[in-house]
């Protein structure tokens, strides 16, 4: 009894908070000056596969593609309750759209055995909301997008609310299914000490090899390497390692990964600079105010 | 994915629910007039249901030379597996160039399903498309007449134009309102294609158990002119303010995501980039300080006027009549002036 998720995650530059120290002089935002958060609906997706953990039993894996310094949000959800986390870090993997990135994720999913794919709707860098349905297409499986109640799985079967943005749908989807998660399907829950306590020591086998080169500066490459293996083997066994897949691991067709694997390119990138053709100052007093109410009724905007 | 082809069609995709056709491949077939003739190319309606014939005749008067209808019983209510397998099929089928879809909840649905089926590229709400070409200057080569696909990204704060050269067709979901909506022309006729792509219950992945649709309540487009308020109102008891302008002027009542996330109005009138855009004669903005996903959705009003106490807020960046004082003193004031003047 019970389900096995795979929870789909993304580290993100918070794009909603941008404050002074994030703009460049020239009004431009700096990318490199953004803090690194856990996407917002993927805490909700996670949150959802939680609770399908709490009410039927089963495990919770959760993924996310990125450079290596993404192992934060993994251990992030090592302490709200997952089981597993995995890493698909690999050069080959930068510069992948939406099309490529869900093709490099689907070699990781079908590697797993899944009743249920979980993302969030959409992440706040791209705001696209492409990944999850191109996974569920790779993976040739139903898709429920915009989940925001978890009704009920039976039967082989999930059943869940739907917000299709004028109104609601109750679907039936059987298993395995893909659904994307929006921030309105539940709160969060936030990481649990005892776990906090144990998973701050869990690390990805770079993370590893960045720690011995570090602390063994006088060590050859071979004794480094050595070390790193002994180490990721003692995480592994206190479960505490994340598991760090690769391209190659992955068995991944190259000309569908990264630039090439992207049908999309970028053309042109501008800055956002909103400024009025002409624009002047109203007092904020009675003949300011009907100086300016008079202007609009002349020029027949208002009236 | 299909060849680069330069005689492919340019493509709306149709978006109809109970045989009631949505505003946005209405506004979809205007902008696809201007690429399709910019192209030398005719312009076609993908329209999918059951029953759904009578709207053919519309869809021409909108602009479409032709629509390309499929019409099953298993079509009635969208569903991404079913609606995916006849857009593949028609892709393959008729090789169009461009193929555009509304940024709706169905669009957005259905869209990377066929993006990912047909290994094409798409991309998500565009708010501009545009003819143009592309160098690429490693191997000295310019792609000429591409879909510029333009959108916000990064939260808004850049726009980014995304373009694809080699893998067809070029895909993009385009959001609601940011395309004026045509006059129809009855005189347009548009031919009928009819597919014959069979669709049996086993391409129906799921099951619709319920389902709730609500026409919006408010129609924030068509307002001629938009009072909005955001957190800077203080509380939904004093959004009364934004009402009393609002009825004053005849004019529609609108808030930012903050004002309506705190409850002061419900949700139906967010504009922003989650939300609705709008692009009204004038466009009065009060107690909003001017994030870029509001302005994102505002910043096309013809006129807008600014009310803030601090005279730092963005968005005065962007107002035409920059009102720095205190909303509480300055509404009852307007409202004075209009009462007085009309």
């Amino acid at each position: 009894m019970g389900y096995n998720c795979v929870v789909l995650v993304k580290q993100v530059p918070d794009t909603k908070r941008i404050t002074g120290q994030a703009m460049n002089e020239d009004g431009t935002v700096n990318r490199g000056a953004l803090p690194a958060i856990f996407n917002p609906e993927d805490l909700n997706a996670l949150e959802l596969a939680l609770e399908i953990k709490d009410r039927f039993g089963g495990t919770v894996t959760v993924v996310t593609m990125g450079l290596p310094a993404a192992a934060t949000i993994l251990r992030e959800s090592l302490y709200r309750g997952a089981d597993k986390a995995v890493l698909i870090t690999d050069r080959g993997c930068a510069a992948s759209d939406t099309l490529a990135t869900s093709y490099i994720i689907s070699c990781a999913v079908k590697k797993m055995d899944y009743d249920v794919v979980l993302c969030g709707r959409q992440a706040i860098d791209g705001d696209t909301a492409q990944v999850g349905p191109q996974l569920a297409e790779k993976l040739g499986i139903p898709q429920v997008t915009y989940i925001e109640e978890l009704i009920d799985i039976k039967d082989g079967a999930l059943t869940a609310k739907r917000n299709i943005g004028n109104g609601w749908q109750e679907v039936k989807a059987a298993l395995p299914v893909l659904g994307t998660v929006i921030e309105e399907a539940n709160y969060p829950r936030v990481g649990v000490g005892r776990k906090m306590m144990k998973y701050k020591k869990a690390m990805s086998p770079i993370e590893v090899a960045a720690q011995i080169a570090a602390d063994n500066a006088d060590a050859s490459d071979d004794e480094k390497a050595k070390l790193a293996e002994a180490k990721c083997n003692s995480l592994k066994e206190k479960g505490l390692l994340i598991e760090q897949w690769d391209l190659d691991f992955l068995q991944a067709d190259r000309q569908w990964c990264g630039r090439d694997g992207s049908p999309t390119k970028v053309h042109r990138i501008m800055s956002v600079v909103l400024e009025a053709k002409d624009s002047k100052e109203v007092q904020p007093d009675q003949g300011g105010i009907e100086s300016m109410i008079h202007e609009l009724i002349v020029e027949h905007t208002i009236g | 994915m299909i060849e680069v082809n330069k005689q492919g069609e340019v493509w709306v995709f149709a978006e109809q629910h109970a045989s009631a056709l949505e505003d946005v491949p209405v506004e979809l077939l205007s902008k696809g007039r201007e690429l399709a003739d910019e192209l030398g190319v005719k312009l076609g309606a993908v329209l999918i249901g059951d029953g759904v014939s009578g709207l053919c005749e519309m869809l021409g008067q909108y602009g479409a030379d032709k629509v390309y209808l499929t019409e099953n019983p298993h079509l009635e209510h969208y569903q991404t597996n079913t609606y995916t397998k006849v857009i593949c099929q028609l892709i393959e089928e008729h090789k169009p160039q461009i193929v555009l879809y509304g940024a709706t909840a169905c669009g957005r649905d259905l869209a990377p399903r066929v993006a990912s089926a047909a290994k094409a590229g798409l991309t998500a709400d565009c708010t501009d498309l545009q003819i143009g070409h592309h160098e690429v200057k490693k191997t000295n080569t310019t792609y000429e007449k591409l879909l510029l696909q333009i959108r916000p990204a990064f939260g808004g704060n850049i726009i980014a134009t995304i373009i694809n050269y080699d893998r067809w067709p070029q895909m993009a979901t385009v959001r609601e309102g940011v395309m004026p909506m045509p006059e129809p022309n009855v005189a347009n006729k548009a031919e009928v294609v009819k597919g014959d792509i069979s669709i049996s219950i086993d391409d129906m992945a799921i099951e619709i158990l319920k389902e709730h649709r609500q026409k919006r309540k408010v129609n924030l487009k068509a307002a001629r002119v938009i009072v909005a308020g955001g957190a800077g109102v203080g509380s939904k008891d004093n959004f009364k303010l934004i009402w009393d302008l609002a009825h004053c002027l005849g004019a529609s009542p609108g808030a930012t995501r903050a004002a309506s996330d705190l409850g002061f109005i419900d949700g139906d009138h967010q504009i922003g980039q989650t939300g609705t855009t709008v692009r009204p004669s004038l466009y009065i903005a009060a107690g909003i300080s001017g994030a870029i996903q509001h302005m994102a959705g505002m910043s096309d009003s013809k006129k807008i006027i600014a009310i803030n106490n601090d005279p730092d807020a963005p968005i005065f960046g962007i107002a035409h009549y920059k009102i720095v004082g205190d909303l509480n003193v300055v509404i009852p004031m307007m409202i004075n002036a209009i009462k007085e003047k009309v």
